[in-house]
């Protein structure tokens, strides 16, 4: 058992650290580069595909870096430390890592290839306007014709949707099942409309109207299983960013308790705030441990997809709910500033609600793994 | 990174589980399963079972029967030991009073004192608290006056754990009035059966006899009993409480009570099932088993890199974290026993009800210790607020 990150890893840390930093020290460039659409930097995204960073997952023949879940959630981490609104959590784990699982050899070095380069965005388009957190889709539906498969429907919310140059949809296959296709963001038939999410980065309404595409990986395949897998993969990462953001919202806010003075004294002075801050503490080491866990996990090819899909939901479970608590705690401790749209704390709370939101929040998982507290007799992480 | 133990250590804890499961008796162990109370003999027999095997004292140094353990190996240890029902050895013994001499005695404290700790020749108590300093233990005022070579004693202890059972007891007292309070405090070891101390029970709430007031009255002590120098106590004081607050996280016994929490559970009628199909009682399940997983591998993480003799800084968590936990099974355990709770004093002739539904509330109430001691859930904060964030 060893929780710590090899020299490899831990220079992958500190380069995604020194460019995320670089950019983002200054809180106030973060709220001026998602004040407009598409909500983050190009020239940053550009650069952390010089970086190797939006191939990491993928294998080299993709186009990718051949790295695995522990180096994903090293970056994700950092990425959650200066809540960069670079889509890497949407765009390269969750619609990256769909594509890498289930695509053709040609659709992967296509699409990857392009993802990992900066040059093509990708988007996972599945959640639908009436369903909350389920794998499988009613409302999109996909339709063999004349001129190959067409998708209508509405997909909605749809991270970066507006922007992306692919879009990945799942829809309704006609003989039952979920599938997946690949359309590009501008074919016709495809009527977008982006709009800011709660943490500044961008989600779409998708409407689809006969929109022809292209079936990802096997034509007509069930692919429910891929799907909630890549979303497994993607609780697993924001699991670790979630971490990273919770961190600095803390040091935020201890640093604020350490330097604001009210009644003459610092806030420090006032153990009812001081208490607080150790149980966010706690919350966070909890949540990081169970992160690192779920992130060797997934990293280890001894386990089984029932073992991966476990531990993500305990991991984003634990971060959920530890995001709620130290979200609203940060705000709450300290006072009116918290709320203001200039000082970064408040947004780091909208972050974290945004990936709660985003992935099915604790209490959503907990009844899921509450299904099968009667399978085991206890839960051993050491086997 | 590595998700698997190395194939040396599941060895080890292969055989400790053997060990723990085959050696032990099974009386105790049951009388653990069921959350019984444990006799003086089963406590002191366990240890000595134990000490035979070289598994009582291993975090000493080896010269005084340690086995310079990793600690993670040391971790496994203490989890095995309360996955199998087997209790720990006297923490008073292996955990505080033997360490601090093996520290800070003379040659002549260490082979008098420490053989026959480590096989419980002596039952050791600890006579820390006062009436008076709880929290604030520094504020203690037992008085030990200077007579010739020896010290008079004279003051009260308490909340003295199984005080009843005590051959020694190991005391903070002032030795100097006049200096900052920490500064005038020494240690000394105390036989029980000087004239001169008396040991009164207290009743708890769960209706049993745990802990004690200790009286000394003009006790004399000889000076040889002085561990260290006087009025450095205060250093032993620190040293015995950081070690009492590694390891006090309950874990593998909480997970432990968890697992038999949900055959009991089972085993309970509820509507047209069982109180396991209750989607309340399995959410609050799932919720425990995530919290002690985290809790479970952040002691995993604190024992992995506190190699350098450092304690790793989220240790604090575990304590705190830890106590909360044990106490939240044991909430949930008298609420699975519904009305079963009421037969708090009922014995095996009185009550139909299964030994478990009869042992939970007094269980429930007596682990309301379990914030307070080591160090207060409170001070826990304080320690992660000021040391950790700076505050």
């Amino acid at each position: 058992m060893d929780f710590e990150l090899d020299e490899e890893q831990q220079a992958l840390r500190e380069a995604a650290r020194g460019l995320l930093r670089k950019r983002y020290a200054d809180f106030e460039t973060r709220r001026g580069t998602v004040a407009d659409a598409p909500g983050f930097d190009r020239d940053t995204w550009s650069k952390m595909a010089e970086m190797g960073l939006l191939g990491l997952p993928f294998a080299e023949d993709d186009g990718g870096m051949g790295a695995g879940p522990v180096e994903v959630a090293v970056v994700a981490e950092e990425v959650g430390r200066v809540i960069a609104p670079e889509p890497f959590l949407t765009s390269v784990v969750l619609a990256g890592g769909l594509v890498a699982a289930v695509g053709t050899g040609e659709q992967r070095a296509e699409l990857l290839g392009g993802l990992a380069s900066g040059e093509q965005l990708l988007a996972l388009a599945h959640a639908e306007p009436g369903a909350r957190w389920t794998s499988t889709v009613v409302g999109v539906r996909a339709e063999e014709g004349d001129g190959g498969w067409r998708l209508t429907g509405l997909k909605e919310p749809v991270p970066q949707g507006a922007e992306a140059d692919v879009l990945v949809v799942s829809a309704a296959l006609p003989d039952g099942g979920t599938g997946l296709f690949t359309l590009a963001g501008d074919a016709d038939g495809v009527t977008r409309s982006g709009y800011r999410a709660p943490d500044g980065s961008r989600a779409a309404r998708v409407a689809l109207d006969g929109a022809v595409a292209t079936p990802l990986g096997e034509t007509g395949t069930d692919q429910e299983t891929a799907i909630a897998a890549a979303y497994d993969g993607a609780r697993v990462a924001a699991a670790q960013q979630a971490v990273g953001a919770m961190q600095v919202a803390l040091e935020t806010t201890a640093g604020y308790l350490n330097s604001r003075e009210q009644f003459g004294v610092p806030l420090k002075r006032f153990q009812a705030l001081t208490f607080r801050a150790a149980d966010l503490y706690v919350a966070v080491e909890l949540a990081r441990s169970l992160a690192l866990w779920a992130a060797m996990v997934q990293a280890d090819p001894g386990t089984s997809a029932t073992e991966r899909t476990t531990a993500a939901a305990r991991a984003w479970a634990q971060a959920s709910k530890a995001g709620r608590l130290v979200g609203q705690e940060a705000i709450q401790l300290h006072g009116g500033i918290g709320m203001t749209a200039e000082y970064s704390v408040g947004s780091y709370t909208a972050h974290l609600t945004t990936l709660d939101h985003l992935l099915g929040d604790a209490r959503h998982h907990l009844g899921r793994l509450a299904t099968t507290v009667g399978d085991h007799a206890e839960v051993d992480p050491l086997g | 990174m590595r998700l698997q133990l190395s194939e040396e250590d599941e060895a080890f804890r292969a055989e400790l589980r053997t060990f723990f499961t085959t050696e032990v008796d099974e009386g105790v162990r049951a009388t653990v399963r069921d959350r019984g109370e444990l006799t003086k003999d089963q406590i002191v027999e366990t240890h000595r079972t134990l000490n035979a095997a070289g598994l009582a004292v291993p975090h000493w140094p080896v010269e005084w029967g340690g086995k310079d353990w990793s600690p993670l190996r040391r971790h496994l240890w203490h989890e095995e030991m309360q996955r199998a029902c087997v209790p720990p050895p006297l923490a008073f013994n292996a955990s505080m009073i033997g360490p601090v001499i093996a520290a800070f005695g003379s040659q002549e404290q260490k082979e008098r004192f420490l053989p026959p700790t480590a096989n419980i020749d002596i039952f050791w108590s600890q006579g820390f608290s006062e009436p008076g300093a709880g929290s604030d233990l520094a504020s203690l005022r037992t008085a030990a006056v200077r007579d010739g070579d020896d010290w008079i004693v004279n003051g009260q202890k308490t909340w003295t754990t199984l005080g009843q059972w005590g051959d020694w007891i190991f005391t903070l007292v002032r030795t100097n009035p006049d200096v900052k309070k920490q500064a005038g405090i020494s240690m000394l070891l105390i036989d029980m059966r000087s004239p001169g101390v008396e040991v009164r029970p207290i009743e708890l709430i769960d209706g049993g006899h745990e802990v004690n007031e200790v009286w000394f009255t003009d006790v004399r002590v000889p000076g040889e009993n002085l561990v260290g120098d006087v009025d450095t106590g205060w250093t032993q004081a620190k040293f015995l409480l950081g070690n009492e607050r590694v390891g006090v996280a309950p874990v593998g016994a909480t997970k432990r009570v968890l697992a038999q929490a949900k055959e009991w559970a089972a085993a309970t009628r509820s509507g047209d099932g069982t109180l396991l199909d209750d989607p309340h009682v399995a959410v609050r399940i799932a919720e425990l088993e995530n919290e002690l997983m985290a809790l479970e591998l952040t002691a995993l993480r604190v024992v992995a890199n506190s190699a350098d003799g450092k304690p790793h800084p989220a240790s604090s968590v575990l304590k705190l974290r830890g106590t909360e936990l044990q106490q939240a099974v044991s909430e949930l355990v008298v609420d699975l026993a519904g009305p079963g709770a009421l037969a708090f004093g009922a014995g095996d002739a009185d009550s139909d009800l299964p030994v478990w539904a009869r042992r939970s509330t007094p269980t429930y109430l007596n682990l309301r210790k379990a914030s307070i001691y080591g160090g207060s859930n409170e001070v826990q904060r304080q320690i992660i607020a000021g040391t950790i964030l700076g505050l």
